[in-house]
């Protein structure tokens, strides 16, 4: 009995001292980072942790953070799951943060209606709501450097030159496996729209969380018999994925996935079967990049890096860079209208809406022909980028096409008709962006 | 000393049978409940009404819901996602058709939804007992986050599957949405389980209580002596997933602010199982106690290396975290097989006795 109030008593006691966390440095810029290391998810989870960690760890090592601000960063574990999401972020709101990572669409869900309130930016990059890519209706979301309808406009017009044109399309089977969540659904609509403009035949094929169970929807493929395959799988759904179109000897590649699901973790499993599967991306796989050199000598061989170095490279790991290096980027631009400082919510969200990623800066940060220079501006906080297709064989990923545009004139319009929808949800007006600067 | 009960007469029926019989148990009722109004709104951070008192409250509705259904007519139930589920898309689809309908009239409408869908799926807890009752009600959860991620106009045709919980005031003061406070949000949450764990209190401890507690019991019995099962059994299901429906829209409303249907998946039904199991089965304090365990104690467990100044990479963090969770899970259980309600229960009796126990 006593050791029972004993043990009640301490559980109280750090019940109590929980909520007291340091207040974050200040000569610092705190940014929380929303993680999923453990669960379904974590072979997704974890290579793009590694990579926006090290990243940061690189500014502070290499430059002494930004323009002489450091910067600060907590992990918080999610699960990629909503409630934990919610507990993480405001968790780390106390630590007076300038922009959250979400990393999954849901969470991100949660979140965009809190950023205006709570002056926090949210940087969902290439994932999240698509509607949100209207500047106007959001001030507070970003998505750039693309978001997944742009995807799934540049991915039909992959299918389409591979077969010839996109008139050919016309009569072809595509069918679209995706995870069966806010995040697998956000291209349908493009999808939709574009079966109906190519009249090519689309099926839609959902895969329950977590994914580790597919035999009835390969099963439905088995039988639809479908030309191409374009897939939105996330964490241990896509190997599974990948290994059934193994068994049921799909054509590799003919099986597209998006850019949440071309990572080594999952192609590795299926072994050999793998080869030739695609994934699309928005940035070069590998390591043949000054930034990577950089992180080999100052990060890793001071012991400071996050994963093992023959991890580095993966896509998703160069994925975590990309969000990190934007993330950056847009802070400085924010620093060059209000200094040198440790900056609020509202003066990062500036830095992200006047961010211009020009060639010459990616060259200055050793990322030449890493990934596409974006620019954002109060309109159009998603850039509509172009996207890659990479192809996996056997032993690494391989570009295999150039930038391939996104079809801007089909998918603009549907972000804007979309996000007066959405906003309409949320109760917000449209500003005047010819008022802002 | 502290549950002397000496000198306190009770000289009419009324007093006989209130819920708390003692002073002292009223005082301390009453006062835990004014200061639960008062205290947190004024002294709470966002995190803490956020993060911690406003999911307590929710779960402990649906516990209450699920302790009415399994804990006092012993009917073994897995489809509380489901029916959550039902009330959070009708209180959405309440909400967003009708702009003006007070928000807690669409509350207590979608526990109705709700309650009319569990009766439906209560239908076969007539044939079906025990854990085969369990897996029939399993179905009812799959059926239900199916139906609700494949027919689009559950959602208002929004392309992601998410319903988001829009503005909506009460009294002038926004209560749901995504500017509204989180003090605002934690009254609504606190007087919406207030009035539902007396009126679940006062359910119990008259005629419907006592015939599900028959059925429970021994249900051929029940029947000889004048229980009717259908009308038992389907009214636990109904009241049930009213109560189930109600915290689900709060779950959406009051909570999360958005959900798709993945919010409403397998695991939240036996979340809210375990709360009732851990608490106390047919205890409206066990449901009350089990959810404060189980909602309160992986964020004690994720805060408690940062209080004791560790920093332990997340992942090794979250993995000791689920141990040690599992580990007290077992250790309660072991301590004591029917529940925290229980606990508490031979507490008061010790402290009747004490200092003199004999």
């Amino acid at each position: 009995m006593r050791r029972r109030r004993i043990l009640i008593a301490v559980l109280a006691a750090l019940a109590l001292a929980a909520p007291v966390t340091a207040a974050a440095q200040s000569r610092e810029v705190f940014v929380p980072l929303l993680v999923y290391r453990t669960g379904p998810y974590a072979p997704s989870g974890i290579p793009i942790a590694d990579g926006f960690v090290d990243y940061f760890t690189l500014l502070n090592e290499r430059d002494g953070g930004i323009n002489g601000v450091k910067l600060a960063w907590e992990e918080c574990e999610t699960q990629y799951d909503n409630k934990q999401g919610i507990e993480c972020y405001e968790r780390l709101k106390g630590k007076s943060p300038v922009v959250v990572n979400p990393y999954s669409t849901a969470i991100t869900y949660s979140l965009i209606p809190k950023a205006p309130v709570d002056k926090i930016v949210v940087f969902s990059m290439g994932y999240g709501m698509s509607a949100a890519s209207d500047g106007r209706w959001f001030p507070w979301v970003f998505n750039f450097p693309t978001n997944y309808w742009s995807q799934a406009s540049a991915v039909i017009r992959y299918i389409g030159a591979q077969e010839g044109g996109l008139e050919k399309l016309k009569g072809k089977k595509v069918a679209h496996i995706f995870h069966n969540s806010a995040y697998g659904k956000e291209a349908h609509p493009t999808l939709e729209e574009l079966a109906k403009k190519y009249q090519f035949e689309l099926s839609l094929l959902a895969v329950d969380h977590p994914g580790q169970e597919q035999k009835a929807t390969w099963l439905q493929v088995r039988r639809l018999n479908p030309d191409w395959i374009f897939m939105s799988g996330w964490g241990v759904m896509n190997q599974v994925a990948i290994k059934e179109a193994v068994s049921i000897g799909f054509k590799m590649d003919h099986l597209i996935g998006n850019w949440w699901s071309a990572n080594d973790s999952d192609v590795v499993p299926a072994g050999e079967g793998a080869k030739g599967y695609k994934g699309a991306t928005f940035h070069a796989p590998g390591t043949n990049f000054k930034v990577h050199a950089d992180l080999l000598k100052l990060v890793y061989e001071k012991g400071k890096g996050s994963a093992k170095k023959e991890d580095l490279g993966a896509p998703l790991y160069n994925r975590g860079i990309v969000n990190a290096m934007l993330t950056a980027e847009a802070i400085r631009t924010a620093m060059t209208k209000f200094g040198n400082k440790p900056l609020t919510g509202e003066q990062v969200r500036w830095g992200f809406e006047n961010l211009n990623l020009t060639e010459q800066r990616l060259e200055q940060l050793g990322m030449k022909s890493f990934t596409h220079p974006v620019k954002v501006t109060c309109e159009d906080h998603e850039g509509s980028g172009p996207v890659l297709i990479q192809q996996w064989d056997g032993k690494k990923w391989n570009v295999v096409s150039d930038w391939i545009a996104p079809m801007r004139d089909v998918v603009r319009p549907k972000i804007e008709g979309a996000a007066v929808e959405e906003s309409k949800k949320l109760g917000y007006t449209m500003r005047d962006c010819a008022k802002e600067k | 000393m502290i549950y002397r009960e000496a000198g306190q007469f009770k000289t009419t029926y009324a007093a006989d049978q209130a819920v708390f019989s003692i002073v002292q148990d009223r005082v301390a009722v009453a006062a835990a409940v004014v200061g639960a109004f008062v205290v947190p709104p004024l002294v709470a951070s966002e995190y803490w009404l956020q993060a911690v008192l406003i999911p307590f409250l929710v779960y402990a509705l649906a516990a209450i819901g699920l302790n009415l259904l399994t804990g006092y007519a012993g009917q073994l139930s897995l489809g509380t996602g489901g029916f959550m589920a039902v009330g959070a898309y009708s209180a959405f689809k309440l909400a967003t058709a009708f702009p003006h309908l007070n928000v807690l009239v669409v509350f207590v409408l979608s526990g109705l939804v709700a309650a009319g869908v569990g009766l439906v799926f209560g239908i076969p807890s007539l044939r079906i007992k025990g854990f085969y009752l369990a897996v029939a009600t399993l179905a009812s959860q799959f059926f239900l986050v199916w139906l609700f991620n494949k027919v689009a106009w559950f959602t208002n045709y929004a392309s992601s599957g998410t319903i988001t919980a829009p503005d909506r005031t009460l009294f002038g003061v926004v209560i749901t949405g995504p500017n509204s406070a989180p003090s605002a949000r934690y009254l609504v949450a606190l007087g919406l389980v207030a009035v539902f764990a007396v009126i679940a209190k006062n359910l119990v401890r008259g005629r419907i209580g006592r015939s599900w507690m028959a059925i429970r019991d021994r249900d051929i019995a029940a029947e000889i002596i004048g229980v009717r099962p259908l009308r038992t059994k389907l009214l636990a299901f109904g009241i049930s997933s009213f109560y189930c429906g109600v915290a689900g829209a709060g779950l959406v409303f009051l909570y999360l602010g958005s959900a798709e249907t993945l919010a409403f998946d397998i695991s939240i039904s036996f979340l809210v199982l375990f709360m009732v199991i851990i608490g106390g089965l047919g205890s409206i304090l066990g449901s009350f106690l089990g959810a404060a365990f189980i909602v309160l104690m992986p964020i004690v467990l994720a805060n408690a290396p940062h209080a004791l100044g560790l920093r332990l990479p997340v992942a090794l963090q979250k993995q000791i975290e689920l141990m040690v969770f599992g580990g007290l899970i077992i250790f309660f259980l072991i301590v004591e097989p029917r529940g925290l309600a229980r606990l508490w229960q031979i507490t008061k009796e010790k402290l009747r006795l004490w200092p003199f126990p004999h």
